[in-house]
């Protein structure tokens, strides 16, 4: 069976796209489609992930959702695809649907699972913004499916890979991309594996500080609440919830955040939950799998000297 | 500017998930619908507003059955002039593109506007399908929405950050989070969304390209550990040692 994957590249292969290769060496051999300047060194790693056929579009101007799905259509033309795959992130989001509506073909997104392949092909997937997961099934020959980050650990399977350009010109979409503003350095929330958040027991923006050196030391990413994001503490990018982003770190850990049903719908994927609070009766201690009743203040700085600690004594 | 935004009813925020006939339908029992909160807060309001600074007229989709009117007239009250409901069960992401762009390829709107996901599927889909049914670009997840002439600006979430992108009309964008302000109706705009049209449209027939077969709930969580607050080497030991996160 014939597997399409697309991946984007920036500098280096993304764990995302790590994951989305592995998931496909699941169901069939892995042609992966890309575009950009990536250099043949960098997309000959993704053969260490089990992909052998790499299609890269390297005349893009401007990488935008009609003309990278027009080039991923050609792919899947090409390929004669049955499983089209991507990552669920932003560029996924705007890509995988236009694909699947011009195939007509079954689209799931966010996928969590491996598919279950009897007489049908069911995925799972979260749905009720975490608080549940749904069985979807395909009915279509050709199936489009989003993985979720964190969802699929990244398994090292060297082939052998060959690289080709894809030559034909596909032009310009209408969306200009006109500039480009960075968040910062760090890892983008919802591929995090450590995220480190904090709520309005922070009692202001101006102390952020012991919740940022927290994540330096443990290499994490920082998180907020709701609230915290509404008054304009911290940046809307950094409001994981039901109505932010969700996310599935293997830890997270929540200061000051007492745990309301739209937060933790945002966070319940995630492997392991420490909460921070000094409320014992905090609703967030149902779903941790370590609690600390204290004052944030306090239990912040001194896990982070514990954390020094145990990095200096791995030395 | 002729506006068209997709709106979706949902379980509200604050709702406890339960599914009933086996684990195979949502169980309705006690819970109250909401405008899907991307549909309203952000792509609704949007639309308003640039309907007010520089005139046009905002119409309101919905693919549902008689059930969704409620949330329907909710979006009239907000300020919508208008509303159309495909009057259909909604079966699958792509049935409900093609219902919205079948409608909409003949209505000449300048701009479609989706939520960025609603928060019970959470497909992201509907936009970028609309989009490809309808041959139009895309602008995904979009939190800021300026309008000059005939060029939107436009800032979207990306990977690692921001992009500002430029595009003409028409075209689709699907809204996040900061590109408008939740507005709550007043009463005169409840009075007048009663006799606000609302017009009930037959569905065009397509096949069910996927479904859902089953749900379940998370499993829960076995028990929090509470550690001494002045022990943290303790939690480390434990993230390492006992759940080898770190």
């Amino acid at each position: 069976m014939s597997v399409l994957v697309f991946v984007e590249i920036k500098n280096k292969l993304s764990k995302a796209a790590k994951e989305v290769i592995t998931y496909g060496t699941n169901l069939g051999e892995v042609n992966v489609v890309t575009y950009g300047n990536a250099s043949n060194e960098v997309l000959s790693e993704m053969g260490d992930y089990g992909a052998k056929n790499i299609l890269v579009y390297r005349k893009i101007n401007e990488p935008n959702d009609q003309v990278v799905s027009k080039l991923m259509l050609k792919a899947v033309d090409k390929l004669n695809a049955e499983f089209i795959l991507l990552s669920q992130d932003q560029t996924g989001k705007s890509i995988g649907p236009r694909v699947a509506a011009k195939l007509e073909a079954g689209h799931v997104s966010g996928a969590i699972s491996l598919p279950e392949v009897s007489d049908d092909f069911t995925v799972k997937t979260n749905v009720y913004s975490g608080k549940a997961i749904a069985y979807v099934c395909v009915h279509t020959d050709k199936k489009v499916i989003s993985i979720l980050p964190n969802s699929i650990q990244p398994v090292e399977n060297k082939v052998d890979v060959s690289i080709s350009e894809f030559e034909e010109d596909l032009g310009n979409g209408r969306i200009k991309t006109v500039d480009l503003k960075p968040l910062g350095d760090g890892i983008p929330l919802p591929e995090a594996e450590l995220v480190v958040s904090a709520g309005r027991g922070l009692k202001g923006p101006e102390n952020w500080g012991i919740v940022e050196d927290l994540a330096n030391s443990l290499g994490a990413t920082t998180a907020c609440s709701r609230p915290v994001a509404d008054i304009g503490w911290r940046p809307h990018h950094e409001h994981v919830g039901q109505t932010g982003v969700a996310i599935r770190p293997n830890l997270y850990i929540a200061a000051g955040i007492s745990g309301a049903i739209q937060h933790l719908a945002g966070v319940n994927g995630s492997k392991v939950i420490v909460v921070i609070n000094t409320d014992p009766e905090a609703p967030f201690f149902k779903a941790a799998d370590y609690g600390v009743v204290g004052d944030a203040f306090e239990v912040l700085p001194k896990l982070t000297a514990a954390i020094n600690n145990f990095k200096a004594s791995q030395r | 500017m002729k506006i068209l935004v997709c709106i979706s009813k949902v379980p509200d925020t604050t709702s406890k998930i339960n599914f009933v006939d086996n684990n195979t339908k949502f169980d309705e029992n006690g819970v109250q619908y909401i405008v899907n909160p991307y549909d309203e807060w952000y792509a609704l309001v949007r639309a308003l507003e640039l309907v007010e600074a520089s005139g046009g007229t905002v119409t309101t989709i919905t693919v549902g059955t008689s059930i969704d009117d409620p949330t329907i007239r909710k979006a009239l009250a907000i300020g919508a002039n208008d509303a159309v409901r495909i009057d259909a069960d909604p079966a699958d992401s792509f049935f409900v593109a093609k219902q919205i762009s079948e409608y909409a390829k003949n209505e000449n709107f300048d701009l479609v506007m989706t939520g960025k996901e609603t928060i019970n599927y959470n497909g992201a889909q509907i936009g970028g399908m609309v989009a490809e049914l309808l041959d139009m670009p895309f602008v995904s997840l979009a939190n800021k929405l300026d309008v000059d002439g005939a060029r939107a600006t436009l800032e979207r979430d990306v990977q690692g950050g921001i992009e500002v992108v430029e595009v003409d009309f028409p075209f689709v964008l699907s809204a996040s989070k900061g590109m408008a302000e939740q507005r709550i109706p007043n009463m005169r705009g409840i009075m007048a969304a009663r006799t606000k049209p609302l017009n009930v449209i037959p569905p065009t027939e397509h096949n069910k390209l996927t479904s859902v077969v089953k749900f379940e709930l998370p499993a829960p969580k076995i028990g929090c550990k509470y550690l001494d607050p002045e022990n943290m080497d303790e939690l480390v030991e434990l993230l390492h040692n006992e759940t080898k996160v770190i």
